[in-house]
């Protein structure tokens, strides 16, 4: 996947307005079977795995015991015996020996990845862009949500996730088929005006949705609780790998949170760059970036917990200049209902 | 892309052209291409004074910030004004009036050690 096709910025607001096009097939996928599989699914992420039916999809956390990330991933429910999982390129070997090393279920446990192609169709269009392609009717998936069918007359999975912020489809085939699958594509896509977009395009759009980024806003130093991800930690559920760690931080109290922040001075706060409370260092970006849809320069990052909330005055240091910034409310962008 | 055979080029994708003792550098086509969509441009004043290889400001595009290295030692004596309110020109025309800074140079000879407008374009031709 290249960094950028036609151009970022043109790519960026070619998936907001219309429909793009990315080859993700560097993602890494990983099938766990048997008749506990979702015990073993459900142990080894933080969201909850009994919740899911046959055909949905979860976004969730694989945790080291001490609350870190090994991993963010998405879970797809195939059948009760049977869990499909999405999984980040960089990460797919640990995340394999990690699930397997916690496989006290029995569980038949597959390194799948070069099973499967990845391409993700993003954008207002994107419906009426596959709808082409295949007889599984497409409006009646829901977001987050998928089907097994024929797509482009090859095999493939067919669910309506992504990672931009638009509504859209990931199609997952066997690679052997990727090319003639990407190429069917661009064609069924090309009155709504498709174009392939990179790497670029993928992160300023995630990052406008606020959805994180391994290595970026998570890691294996930072826990779902700090990385404002609340919302997939089931406490409730009962045991999983991480779950102590996770509520001794919440009884302590975090110390530390993500927020969003807009530039208010010249200069873009990127990745990696110290963010100053009181001319004093209190944290750290983790992703910045010129927004294109909003056309302002946005980012998000660590600060102290009673400074971690919209409205506070920071400033981030750019090639040595403090450069003044605020925090905002996120995401930065949703899509219009 | 056309790249100007009276130029020379550097390994770090700038461009000088010399005129007496006045050099103006600029970054070239394929540079602009790597780079993407520019947002800033950051030059030095006139006065500052170049070192050959030493950073003389940075371009900064949608998706990452560079640094800039001067191809030879001088001092400014002009700052192109046109970048700060339209940094895109950078993207539109890099070999002409997108050009970064005026130099008055130490050692004319160094522009010599430069690359020819052939040599350049088989190094990026090997690079890419």
């Amino acid at each position: 996947m290249p960094v950028q096709y036609s151009g970022l910025v043109d790519e960026h607001h070619t998936v907001r307005n219309s429909v793009g096009l990315f080859d993700v097939s560097h993602m890494g996928e990983i099938e766990v079977r048997g008749p506990e599989a979702a015990k073993l699914v459900d142990y080894v992420t933080t969201n909850s795995v009994a919740k899911l039916k046959h055909g949905q999809a979860q976004y969730s956390g694989l945790l080291y015991e001490h609350g870190g990330f090994v991993d963010d991933i998405l879970v797809h429910k195939v059948a009760d015996d049977s869990f499909f999982i999405c999984v980040n390129a960089s990460n797919q070997d640990k995340d394999f020996a990690h699930i397997v090393a916690h496989n006290q279920f029995e569980c038949e446990v597959e390194f799948a990845s070069g099973k499967y192609a990845q391409l993700a169709i993003q954008g207002p269009k994107a419906l009426e862009t596959a709808q082409q392609l295949t007889e599984t009717p497409l409006a009646a998936i829901r977001y987050y949500w998928f089907t097994d069918g024929k797509f482009a007359g090859v095999p493939a999975r067919i669910a309506r996730t992504g990672y931009t912020g638009e509504d859209g489809f990931e199609i997952y085939v066997d690679p052997e088929h990727a090319v003639a699958t990407w190429n069917a594509i661009l064609a069924a896509g090309r009155a709504a005006g498709i174009k392939p977009a990179g790497l670029g395009a993928r992160n300023t759009l995630r990052l406008e949705s606020k959805m994180a980024l391994y290595g970026h806003e998570i890691g294996a130093s930072i826990s779902p609780l700090e990385a404002d991800l609340a919302w997939i930690v089931k406490f409730e559920k009962g045991d999983f790998v991480g779950r102590d760690a996770l509520l001794k931080q919440r009884e302590a109290g975090l110390t530390r949170k993500l927020v969003g922040f807009e530039m208010r001075g010249r200069g873009i706060g990127r990745d990696g760059y110290e963010v100053l409370l009181a001319g004093q260092p209190a944290g750290w970006v983790t992703s910045g970036s010129p927004s294109p849809t909003l056309q302002k320069n946005i980012g998000l990052c660590y600060l102290p917990i009673a400074h971690a909330k919209p409205g506070e005055k920071i400033e981030i240091v750019v090639r040595n200049q403090a450069v003044e910034a605020e925090t905002v409310p996120t995401p930065f962008y949703k899509r219009p209902q | 892309m056309n790249y100007p055979e009276s130029y020379r080029y550097t390994k770090e994708h700038e461009w000088v052209s010399l005129d007496g003792d006045t050099a103006t550098i600029g970054i070239t086509h394929h540079a602009q291409e790597e780079l993407g969509d520019i947002v800033y441009v950051d030059l030095p004043k006139p006065g500052a004074v170049l070192e050959t290889g030493k950073s003389l400001g940075s371009v900064e595009s949608v998706k990452a910030v560079s640094d800039i290295y001067a191809p030879l030692a001088g001092e400014v004596v002009e700052a192109n004004e046109l970048l700060a309110t339209a940094p895109e020109k950078l993207n539109e025309d890099p070999h002409g009036d997108a050009w970064l800074v005026k130099v008055k140079v130490a050692d004319a000879a160094e522009f010599n050690n430069l690359l020819s407008a052939a040599d350049y374009q088989t190094y990026v031709g090997a690079e890419s």
